[in-house]
């Protein structure tokens, strides 16, 4: 279908598409088999200027909105929503800086992220605290000129991998969520540490870290916002970057679509191939279905997004379930169009299923999606 | 440093075919491309200019669509484009595309290097470099597969040999041809697309470059093309098998009558 982008847009997409069809596909399995982190790839990404989409213009980039980054991720998510993830992360990182920053620190950080000079990751999640935010035991206590962390960050994405990592820290226990804040940590700040890479089933090629805090020290002014802002600037950073979340589901859907259809016009059974069956074009066509209703759904969704800052939430939570649903069952079926051969690791059909999991998981599960969802719901007719 | 990239469209490999009639290539509805070997000449220029400043010129001899392959070239990294068209530049051998490339150059000034891919995958000669070196009195070096270090002054590179290769110290002006081990093209970026849709393409006919009219052209080709056929199927293959010296020995009793 024609969506009937810009000129811009369409530049965008095909940027993307060229790194994903020139440098990501081609190198996307022996990223998986070897859980290896695509910084070459990213460094190509940077040249094409990528990295700068969504940072504003003066700093360096060209001020792309919620739709501008989809339309990038989505093309990436066709490739290998591994490299898709990293990608995405470094925004996710750098999000809060864009939100709330101060004009000094998006000054330092954000033409640095434009050019991919630097990358970003977003420390939220600890072992006991993930879709309940409210668990977070890291702490930060202003000492003089200094904010001191302690504590641990689990599952961190581009851990290890990143030279700027936003980080959710309690600076004050008695007000709750409101206690929350978000400061600026960077690579090699004394205390500070990154764990082993974890072993993951699926997204291979992003990093996965603890983030450790041991005393770390960092000067007053990485504070992001105010004090006590840490949480709201939380949901909305979520808010905004989810539809790329959704956006790689769609990616790699179409990826996977892509390849049952031509691999079920090329097998031969009972003397046809087996898109002249009823039963497999019928699957096909369900994902096919699938597909376009969620591109679509997240394309409206990132427009809205962009146009309706303050109200993210109910269309963010929407379009990352219904897409990322349809990318669970279109890679599973994928793999069943392909039969035995879509469970061999030879073929790409597998590492897709494994692959699509994790859109359901992180970023929020689809169920604490729901319940947002649910309560706006609530809301909107009280 | 002043850097000029001698660059060529041609049709697509992947959809080449011969009209059955004429025996000539078929053009109609093949999709052109840059020339392979080009792009790789195109992102030394790029890289070299990244890193010591200056300027690239991508020029190119061809008819008017050759300016959307110019416009690509930019988006690679080019700073500046000069299309060289004129009807009567039309059939132009490698002895007439290199006076007119000369003609054209002359025409922009003064420059530190000339780089070319190795050939073009339409033509196949690897003519053009050399003979365009040859005609503006510079040395040229063709084949390269690595530059090794490169001044303000001149460079040192590593020209592939059947061997192995060379290392050739040479200060400007001189002309390079290159081959694909040399780098990566890079996927031309979101800003330079932005210039390139910009750019104002400069054209030079055949007056700008001042060519004397039996020069140029099919006229100004000493080279005639009789005929062009595609190969006959080959005749009788044979798979020598066993150790290498009976082999040697199969293939020697096998050459012999012919000698």
């Amino acid at each position: 279908m024609d969506y009937f982008l810009s000129e811009e847009q369409q530049m965008i997409v095909d940027t993307a598409r060229q790194i994903t069809d020139e440098r990501i596909i081609p190198c996307r399995a022996e990223l998986d088999e070897k859980h290896e982190f695509p910084r070459q790839i990213l460094n190509e990404m940077a040249r094409a200027d990528l990295f700068g989409v969504p940072i504003p213009e003066e700093y360096g980039g060209f001020g792309g909105g919620c739709f501008d980054i989809v339309l990038t991720v989505e093309q990436l998510g066709r490739g290998c929503i591994g490299v898709g993830t990293a990608f995405s992360a470094n925004f996710l990182g750098v999000y809060p800086i864009i939100l709330a920053g101060s004009p000094e620190m998006k000054e330092k950080y954000l033409p640095d992220v434009a050019t991919g000079k630097k990358f970003g990751a977003f420390g939220l999640t600890e072992a006991n605290a993930g879709s309940d935010a409210s668990g977070i035991q890291t702490t930060a206590v202003l000492d003089g000129d200094y904010w001191v962390l302690n504590g641990t960050k689990q599952w961190i994405t581009n851990g290890g991998e990143a030279q700027i990592y936003t980080v959710v820290a309690i600076t004050d226990r008695s007000r709750g969520p409101r206690g929350a804040s978000l400061f600026v940590v960077e690579e090699g700040d004394p205390g500070f540490s990154c764990g082993p890479k974890e072993k993951k089933m699926g997204i291979r090629a992003s990093s996965t870290t603890e983030l450790i805090f041991k005393d770390c020290r960092i000067p007053k002014d990485r504070i992001i916002g105010r004090p006590g802002t840490g949480f709201i600037t939380v949901m909305k950073t979520l808010d905004l970057s989810r539809p790329g979340i959704a956006a790689l589901g769609v990616g790699l859907a179409q990826g996977a679509l892509d390849i049952a259809v031509r691999y079920a016009k090329q097998r031969q059974q009972f003397g046809k191939p087996i898109i002249a069956f009823q039963a497999v074009q019928h699957m096909l066509a369900d994902m096919a279905i699938g597909i376009e209703s969620a591109r679509s759904l997240v394309y409206a969704a990132a427009k809205h997004i962009q146009e309706h800052p303050k109200d993210m939430s109910k269309a963010s939570s929407i379009c990352k379930v219904y897409a990322t649903d349809v990318a669970m069952k279109v890679t599973t079926d994928a793999v069943q169009v392909l039969g035995g051969y879509g469970y061999m690791c030879e073929y790409p059909a597998e590492k897709m299923m494994r692959d699509a999991k994790i859109l359901q998981i992180y970023e929020g599960t689809n169920q604490i999606q729901r319940n947002v969802i649910g309560q706006e719901l609530n809301k909107e007719y009280s | 440093m002043k850097i000029i990239v001698c660059i060529k469209q041609v049709p697509d490999a992947k959809d080449v075919r011969l009209d059955p009639i004429t025996n000539t290539l078929a053009r109609d509805g093949v999709q052109s491309i840059m020339n392979p070997y080009d792009e790789y000449a195109l992102e030394e220029a790029v890289r070299l200019k990244e890193k010591f400043g200056g300027e690239v010129i991508v020029i190119s001899m061809g008819p008017p669509q050759a300016e959307e392959m110019l416009r690509q070239a930019i988006s690679c990294g080019a700073d500046n484009a000069v299309l060289i068209s004129d009807r009567s530049f039309a059939g132009a051998d490698t002895w007439a595309t290199a006076y007119t490339l000369e003609h054209a150059i002359k025409k922009i000034g003064n420059f530190d290097l000339i780089l070319c891919g190795k050939q073009a995958i339409d033509g196949d000669t690897a003519q053009v470099g050399p003979g365009l070196a040859t005609r503006l009195g510079i040395p040229y070096m063709t084949c390269v597969q690595k530059i090794r270090e490169a001044t303000e002054k001149g460079l040192v590179a590593e020209r592939m040999m059947d061997d192995g290769f060379d290392v050739v110290a040479v200060d400007y002006p001189v002309l390079l041809s290159v081959v694909k081990d040399i780098n990566e093209p890079r996927v031309p970026s979101i800003k330079g697309k932005m210039r390139a849709k910009k750019a104002e393409i400069v054209t030079f006919n055949a007056q700008t470059i001042e060519a004397d009219p039996a020069c140029i052209g099919l006229p100004g080709s000493p080279t005639k093309v009789v005929n062009v056929f595609p190969p006959s199927a080959r005749g009788e293959r044979s798979l020598l098998t066993g150790t290498l010296d009976e082999q040697i020995d199969q293939l020697v009793e096998k050459l012999l009558p012919y000698l």
